[in-house]
């Protein structure tokens, strides 16, 4: 089923491999995968940029001026949808927006060609999953813990009649409960659609090439310049991506800190 | 018609919705440009409201590649 386009199997990339055993917890095999390793590789290269960028000099370098960007960015995002509160989950949106940033671009380089297989983990819904229940978990914390039981008053907009009022809490709590798979799924999917699509177009070039000269150049050229376009558009969907996730994060930690009341 | 080409031919049809939520976020994008231009002044302020409709426009379209999916090797 999965080989359509001649030998490419656009879907190998996806497999979890496993490279260390490691030990078995209550029956289950705890494993060393390429999974776990690129996530290591994201923090590391994440934690070399943050090293190099947090010196504090009072001119600052060019790398210091990428990392206050970044920081900068967050920050304003935060200040705009939740208001003075929402420097305090500067932290954890910074974290999760650069953790996912890293991950995707890393999965995207062109590492293939010395050999090495980038795995892209959000491209998988355990890894973003995990990612979506954080946030999600954050939003529950601080919407009990800060308004208690009237945070339930959530899934009652203000001045809605009751009649109305039947039909809407429903519809409420059930966006409300749907919000951790939208938050996954997105970032899962758009990272795996567009990996598929470019594995598909590679394949398309690869295929075209060895079928000889004609071919390569009225197939496998065109492709080839699709491939760079959608590449490029690639690395796009890669910074939106890690984007949108910190931006909804923010607007449901906005609704758990003001429940109806802010902007 | 054999089961496995109807699964193939529902995979197709649901490309159909990936093209409608292409639709749908160069709707948002359009819209926005075309409210910024008139008044460029407000146009930053809604940078985040524009990316929050572009994200709701793209899940259902993601949702139909999700479809597409299931329908291959799932189903």
């Amino acid at each position: 089923m999965s080989a359509g386009s001649g030998k490419i199997d656009p879907m190998h990339q996806f497999e979890v491999q496993t490279i260390w055993n490691g030990f078995q917890l209550g029956g289950q095999q705890i494993a060393f995968t390429n999974s776990a390793m690129w996530m290591c590789v994201a923090l590391v290269a994440l934690w070399l940029f943050m090293l190099g960028g947090m010196k504090g000099a009072q001119v600052p370098g060019r790398w210091q001026m990428a990392v206050e960007g970044f920081t900068g960015f967050i920050d304003r995002l935060l200040k705009q949808n939740i208001g003075k509160e929402g420097r305090a989950f500067l932290p954890y949106v910074f974290t999760l927006f650069m953790f996912i940033l890293f991950a995707n671009i890393l999965g995207l380089l062109p590492l293939g060609v010395v050999g090495v297989h980038p795995f892209t983990f959000t491209s998988h819904f355990t890894a973003t999953g995990v990612l979506a229940i954080a946030s999600f978990l954050i939003v529950l914390g601080v919407g009990f813990g800060r308004h208690g039981l009237r945070f339930f008053s959530l899934f009652v907009p203000k001045g809605t009649p009751l009649p109305v009022l039947f039909l809407v809490a429903p519809i409420e709590f059930v966006s409300f409960m749907v919000r951790p798979f939208s938050l996954a799924l997105r970032l899962f999917v758009a990272m795996t659609a567009g990996h598929i699509l470019l594995k598909v177009l590679a394949g398309f070039i690869i295929n075209a090439g060895n079928a000889g000269a004609g071919l390569g150049i009225v197939v496998g050229l065109p492709s080839f310049a699709l491939m760079i376009g959608v590449s490029a558009l690639e690395l796009l969907v890669a910074g939106v991506q890690a984007y949108v996730f910190a931006l909804l994060t923010s607007l449901y930690i906005n609704d758990a800190v003001h429940l109806h009341d802010h902007h | 018609m054999e089961a496995d080409s109807i699964k193939l031919l529902g995979a197709g049809l649901a490309a159909i919705g990936a093209g409608l939520a292409a639709l749908g976020v160069g709707n948002v994008f359009a819209a926005f440009l075309e409210g910024a231009l008139r008044n460029p002044g407000a146009a930053p302020s809604q940078q985040g409201n524009m990316f929050i409709g572009f994200a709701a426009a793209e899940l259902l379209g993601l949702l139909a590649f999700v479809v597409a999916v299931l329908l291959i090797f799932v189903a």
